[in-house]
């Protein structure tokens, strides 16, 4: 991010991007459907496991492959730990850029450090997991997992009242944070923002909702909404977001089946039909879609991300222009975005 | 759930105000004469009962003859999606810019001119985004194979 600035005042911006391009993209075509899994990592590399989701969920859409019930559920309740983990994170790294330094992020890892080793028990890998496959997931979890995850789900509910108590009504937070930074709803639309930063605009849009993919038809919760769209808004949203996510898991245990396979009979090369779909899931960072092309054979012939957090950036120099050097750490910490995602 | 439109049904309201301008590709895909692209885009944003207002992503593809491009569109108010393509010869690689209707497509149309090489007309910042200025050739291309 390239500033100019009149004393303390932003007059120009110009984000500057490329530093972290590894050509993902470009070798998704020299891989195989499933080789390409622990790659779809390193995107967003704080929500591991909500890429191999988007990614795996566009495979089986090109092939056709039906995932048995227990996968599916073991994938949504992987998927929403993820995204509070990944919440806790952009919160307080957010709080970190506000000048709340460092307080409220080591609680924030506290939780997050539970919620890692429960996927450490399901895949043996504490940041970039490799977990999900076409037509299921890798493993099934140990029979310690579902005790654990549910002595985790009692705790998590007072760990959230603590953050709130300290941080939701903050004068501080609330003197640095409300008003700045505004992303109005149509421009929000506009620019193609998604996840928190659309819905802190005002605009009820979540994938999980609007085109519900595996299984989040069945289960019951509600989608935050902010009122002006400013960094705030953008942080109650996520922390929002959080207690929903506890809402789904707890449905979420309560129907998973006992036994059964996690993964689909799949062939260990999978050749898709020629043809091309695009699959997108709700991500912490927004949506986040893969537009794959076949062309019959083991490797995808193209495959596009498309990256949340790149299109969140947008409107980064609008939003900017006018306000002083410290606000603008604050307004692009509430975007909470993964260099390694916005690259690729 | 998003209901994706079938492509005939667009093409036969898109065929009223541009006659030609679009034909069907397959069942949800439209493909875009790239002349008439963004009159035709600009359409399916304005018209009641389409309303494109969201633009997920732009997509290109190398086909060796030529360059495919899918804008995939979705109506937030409808909870409906489409996707339009449009083509271009390899040795003139090149789009008109649909920016002035979404601004979703400042970063991606950069991005696709980056590592597609295909450039897009109108766009007031066409250059390299993640690759450096002075890098040659276009990595996305299937030029390259062994």
């Amino acid at each position: 991010m390239r500033a100019t600035l009149d004393g303390e005042v932003v007059i120009n911006l110009e984000p500057v991007f490329g530093y972290l391009h590894r050509g993902i993209e470009k070798l998704a075509e020299e891989r195989t459907y499933t080789g390409f899994v622990p790659l779809t990592d390193r995107l967003d590399y704080v929500a591991s496991m909500s890429n191999n989701f988007g990614y795996c969920l566009a495979v089986e859409k090109l092939a056709g492959i039906k995932v048995p019930e227990r996968g599916e559920y073991i994938r949504v309740i992987m998927a929403e730990l993820q995204r509070i983990a990944a919440h806790l994170i952009s919160v307080g790294s957010f709080l970190n850029d506000s000048g709340a330094y460092f307080t409220p992020f080591l609680l924030m890892f506290r939780e997050r450090e539970r919620i890692i080793d429960l996927f450490e028990m399901a895949c043996g890998q504490r940041l970039l997991y490799n977990y999900y496959r076409p037509g299921g997931v890798s493993q099934d979890v140990p029979k310690e997992f579902f005790p654990a995850l549910k002595e985790l789900l009692k705790q998590l509910p007072g760990y959230v009242d603590e953050y709130e108590q300290l941080l939701k009504e903050n004068e501080i937070l609330m003197a640095r944070a409300k008003g700045v930074g505004i992303l109005p709803k149509e421009m929000a639309i506009n620019i193609g923002a998604s996840g928190p930063t659309l819905r802190a605009a005002g605009v009820k849009w979540d994938i999980r909702k609007a085109d519900p993919y595996s299984i989040y038809d069945r289960f019951e919760f509600d989608i935050p909404v902010g009122v002006q769209g400013d960094c705030y808004d953008r942080y109650r949203v996520r922390m929002e977001e959080i207690k929903q996510s506890l809402r789904i898991l707890e449905q979420a245990i309560k129907q998973t089946p006992e036994k059964g396979p996690v993964r689909a009979e799949v062939p260990q090369l999978i050749r898709p039909p020629v043809g091309e779909c695009y699959a997108h899931i709700e991500a912490p960072t927004g949506e986040l879609g893969f537009y794959l092309v076949s062309d019959g054979s083991i490797a995808p012939y193209r495959c596009h991300i498309r990256a949340p957090s790149l299109m969140n950036l947008t409107a980064l120099r609008d939003m900017m222009l006018g306000w002083k050097i410290q606000d603008l750490i604050i307004i692009f910490g509430s975007f909470a975005i993964t260099m390694g995602e916005i690259d690729r | 759930m998003t209901k994706t439109l079938s492509a005939g049904e667009v093409v036969k309201q898109v065929a009223v105000k541009f006659p030609g301008a679009a034909t069907v590709l397959n069942d949800f895909a439209v493909l875009v004469d790239s002349k008439s692209l963004r009159d035709v885009m600009a359409f399916l944003k304005t018209t009641p009962g389409l309303d494109f207002n969201y633009m997920t992503t732009i997509t290109a593809i190398d086909y060796f003859q030529y360059f495919e491009v899918a804008y995939n569109l979705v109506s937030m108010e409808h909870n409906h999606s489409l996707t339009v393509k449009a083509r271009t010869p390899r040795e003139v690689a090149s789009l008109p810019s649909v920016i002035s209707l979404w601004r979703a497509a400042d970063y991606q149309e950069r991005e696709i001119y980056d590592l597609m090489g295909i450039t897009f007309e109108g766009h007031p910042n066409m250059k390299r985004i993640v690759l450096w200025p002075e890098f040659s050739g276009h990595p996305l291309r299937k030029d390259f194979l062994k």
